[in-house]
Formats: structure tokens, sequence, C-alpha cells
């Protein structure tokens, strides 16, 4: 039997992957930023925050009223539960390309100071993050949720590679100092957009099974 | 890059924290470890209306002091099951069952049917109140059970335990059937509970009652749980969600599943549960 709501379900669905292509596409533009030194770049990043945001806003009211009017059960209500947390989850995304895309244009005033080797890495793998935690949920496919927390830690040692080698740059030369801090901050941001992707990946794990696998040190018994 | 020096939680490590952790100590689902003692144990039941059946083949534990809501489409066998457990089917002609109810470990085939139902109390889905006050309601039960100390206080109590005292105190020789459907309800679970029993069935308590006396009933269910062990037949899902400790869920005379009302409502382990809870049957 066809409920009437669940054409609301589907659209919920798809605004909130909309809205994850903004924010993963805000990401990508802001990264290739401060690799390329383009400002148009970041200055359609910093344009297209007000959007994710609106959306944002948007989803949680939906979310509220189908809370509210259909009273959901079981995968239903752990549905609603995860897109609720995984709107919060790609706001700050969108918030942390914000981050860089400005870092992007301060750093760009400066040489740069290294070839960019670990920066693009790190970004990749924080898009791919992402990506894969939003085609996760379209799928419901758990195996990939889980190879996504998996690369958690990889993002994590490669800020704090790029953070150690920055330091022995301004260590050497205090005019690079400015730019080399700000990459730091880059890297800080997409340490935190690949912790974001780890959040929305273990949502994703809830819905579809039910388990919460947030916080795995603590003993649930 | 280098490889990883230490590595993220690796597959098996996450996969065992997706494994549940449901006991099942003394056949009662539950997850909080501790064993959960059992008030009606009931194994191989099929009940019967002449040849027709009705109930098939089911096995439930209803825990100790806990609330079990009965849910499931019109028809599945709810209330003809809760009715078997106070043997009121006998009322109907035709109806039988087979199979072993026992009620604290005594079967109930061989206990005295009105001691049965002392023990085991029903409050039905349209009030009943007796066409007698309201006083009279209360203490007629524990005037033929032959009780002989001081009634008026007793009734007082059973009027209190029901939330109901404050609201009729002053006009206890009021006729009962001058009261609203609300508090007539409220009367007839006093009128259960002036006999001490044990267990209280309600075969939908609240379906004739408006939302705000609905909600009366359940908080008084809540206060209740402690002292008397509860099972409700419901067709109102959030009702069952918000007022019990267990769900079984019943379909065409079966047992589909049996679990701890957060479980079942969250994550059911059938898909037909699944599918009923949410909306897309019955």
């Amino acid at each position: 039997m066809e409920r009437h709501w669940e054409h609301d379900l589907e659209e919920l669905k798809q605004r909130l992957l909309w809205m994850g292509s903004l924010a993963e596409r805000a990401v990508h533009q802001a990264v290739h930023a401060v690799l390329d030194a383009e400002e148009p770049l970041a200055e359609a990043v910093l344009n297209e925050e007000d959007a994710i945001n609106e959306i944002q806003i948007e989803i949680d009211e939906r979310v509220q009223r189908l809370l509210a009017l259909q009273a959901p059960m079981a995968a239903d209500l752990r549905f609603l539960l995860a897109v609720s947390r995984i709107n919060g989850d790609l706001e700050r995304i969108g918030d942390q390309a914000v981050n860089i895309a400005q870092s992007a244009m301060r750093v760009m005033r400066h040489p740069q100071v290294k070839p960019y080797v670990d920066l693009p890495r790190m970004s990749e793998l924080a898009e791919g993050m992402v990506r894969d935690s939003l085609n996760a949920l379209v799928r419901g496919d758990q195996d990939l949720a889980q190879s996504v927390m998996q690369r958690d830690d990889q993002v994590d040692r490669l800020r704090d590679q790029l953070f150690r080698e920055l330091l022995t740059y301004m260590m050497e030369n205090s005019a690079v100092v400015f730019a080399a801090f700000e990459l730091i901050l880059v890297a800080k941001n997409l340490e935190r957009i690949g912790d974001h992707a780890t959040n929305i990946a273990e949502d994703v794990i809830y819905f579809v099974a039910g388990r919460d696998v947030r916080h795995p040190a603590l003993d649930r018994r | 890059m280098s490889e990883m020096a230490s590595p993220s939680p690796g597959k098996e490590q996450v996969a065992a924290k997706l494994t549940p952790k449901v006991r099942t100590e003394g056949g009662v689902p539950n997850t909080s470890g501790k064993e959960t003692p059992v008030r009606f144990n009931i194994s191989g039941l099929n009940v019967f209306y002449g040849t027709k059946q009705a109930v098939f083949d089911l096995h439930l534990k209803i825990p100790v002091n806990k609330v079990t809501a009965l849910i499931g489409p019109s028809g599945c066998g709810k209330s003809t099951f809760l009715r078997t457990l106070n043997r009121m089917n006998e009322t109907i002609r035709n109806a039988r069952f087979e199979g072993a109810i026992l009620l604290d470990d005594q079967d109930i085939t061989k206990m005295d049917v009105v001691g049965l139902r002392r023990r085991v109390g029903m409050v039905f889905q349209r009030p009943n109140p007796f066409p007698k006050s309201i006083y009279e309601n209360v203490a007629y039960g524990l005037r033929i059970n032959g009780y002989k100390g001081r009634l008026s206080e007793l009734v007082e109590q059973s009027l209190r335990r029901a939330a109901l005292w404050d609201e009729v105190k002053d006009y206890l020789h009021k006729s009962a059937l001058a009261l609203s459907g609300g508090q007539q309800q409220r009367l007839c679970i006093a009128r259960a509970l002036a006999v001490d029993p044990e267990v209280l069935l309600l075969d939908e308590p609240c379906s004739a009652l408006d939302p705000v006396t609905t909600a009366k009933i359940e908080e008084l269910m809540f206060q209740l749980r402690d002292s008397c062990t509860m099972a409700i037949v419901t067709h109102n899902m959030q009702q069952a969600a918000r007022a019990s400790d267990y769900t079984a869920f019943m379909l065409d005379g079966k047992l589909i599943e049996h679990n701890e009302t957060s479980r079942l409502f969250t994550t059911p382990s059938d898909p037909r549960t699944e599918a009923y809870i949410t909306g897309r049957f019955g």
C-alpha cells in the first residue's frame, strides 16, 4: 500500500542530496582556489554559502512537519533522524568550504610556500568521503558507509603530516609564516570535512541497520 | 602515502559493533542484561470458535509488572488471545483452547475460574459500570469476595489508584451512570483494582474516549505498572509506543514478533512488523 506521504519522503531525500552536491562542489572549488590561486573560484564559494544555509532551514522544516504529522516509526523514523543530523553536517561542510575559500583569498597574495603535494591528496580524500557517504545514503549501502569511516584516519594523518612540514618551513623562513599558517588552517578545515563525512556515514548505517556505531570505544551493554 | 601506523577501526571491529546486544533471559527479550521474571507463560496456544481457529501455536511470556501491548490488524486474534488469559472466552459458546497457559507456574485450567478472574482483572472497550452508586461499584467485588475489613478505606484507595478519587469523593453515592465516559472507564479500573489483581487485561480501553481522557488512562497505567502486570490490546500504535514496555505484533492469529517496545518501533526484526507499523498495510 503506497502511503500518501511517500512523495514527501522522496522529495526530502532529493533536497538533501541537492544540498550534498552543493556542499561537495563548494569544497572542490574552495580547494582549487587555493591550489590554483583562482580568485573567481573562491568568490563563487562565498556567494553560494547562503544557498546551502537556506536549504538547511528548509530541510529542517520538512523533517519537523513529517515528525509532527505522520508519527513515523521504524525505518521512516530512523530516516528522518538521520536526515536531520546529516543536514547539520552538510551545512558545516559548507562552512568549512567558506573558510577554505577565505584562506585561499589571503594566501594567493603571497608567494607559494612549497609545491602542493599533500593538500591535493587530502582534498581528494575528503571530497571522496563526502561523495561516498552521500552515495551510501542513496543506495542504502552499509559497506560503502563503513569504508568512509575507515578513511578518516588517513585524513587525520595527512593533516598532522602537513602541519609538521609547514612548521619546518616557518622555522626556516619567517617570510612564509603568514601563508604557511593559512595552509595549516586549510588542512584543519579539510580534516573537519572528513569528520563530517564520517558522521554522515555513521548516520547512514543507523538509518539502514538501526545500529548506532558512533563512539565504538563505548560499551553499550 | 605511508601505511597507517595505528589503523582505523577495521571492518571486523566496526562489524562487531553492529551486532545487536539483545538478551533473552527467561525468554523475555531485553537489552538491560537483567533477568525479567515472567507472570504469564503461554506455550503452544491454539484457540478455536467451533471449527474456526483464531489463534495458532502462540508462545509468549508476559513479564511481571510491565505493560505488554498487543497490536495487529483487525481480526488478527489479539482480543481472543487476551480473553483466554482469564478464561473469559468460556462465556462464548463453542470457544475452546489448547495449549498451556501458566500464571505464576500454575495451569489456569486447573484453577477456580472466579479466583482466576479475581487475580486477572479485565477492563473492556466500552465502560461497563454497574447500575449502582460509585461506591457500590467498587465495593461490590470486595463484598462478594468476602472482604470483612474497612470497606470504605479500600474503596477510597482503589479510587485513588484509578486517579478518580478527587473527582468523585463528594459524590460517592451518586449513580455511576451519571459519570462521563472517561470517569466511568476509570471507575471500571478502580473496580478491578479493588480486589487487588496481579494482572490487569485491558481490551482497547481508550477507543471510546477523547484524547485528554486517553492521556489520563495512559498516565494511570504508568503509575500502576510497579504493582500490577498489564496487557493491553490497542489499535493505536502511538498508544502502544507511549504506554507499553513490551509489544507483541500479531497477524492472522499468529505471533509475529515480540520485543521491547523501544526496539520493535525503531528496529523491528520482521518485515511484516515493519510494514504494519509504518502503515504500509493494516
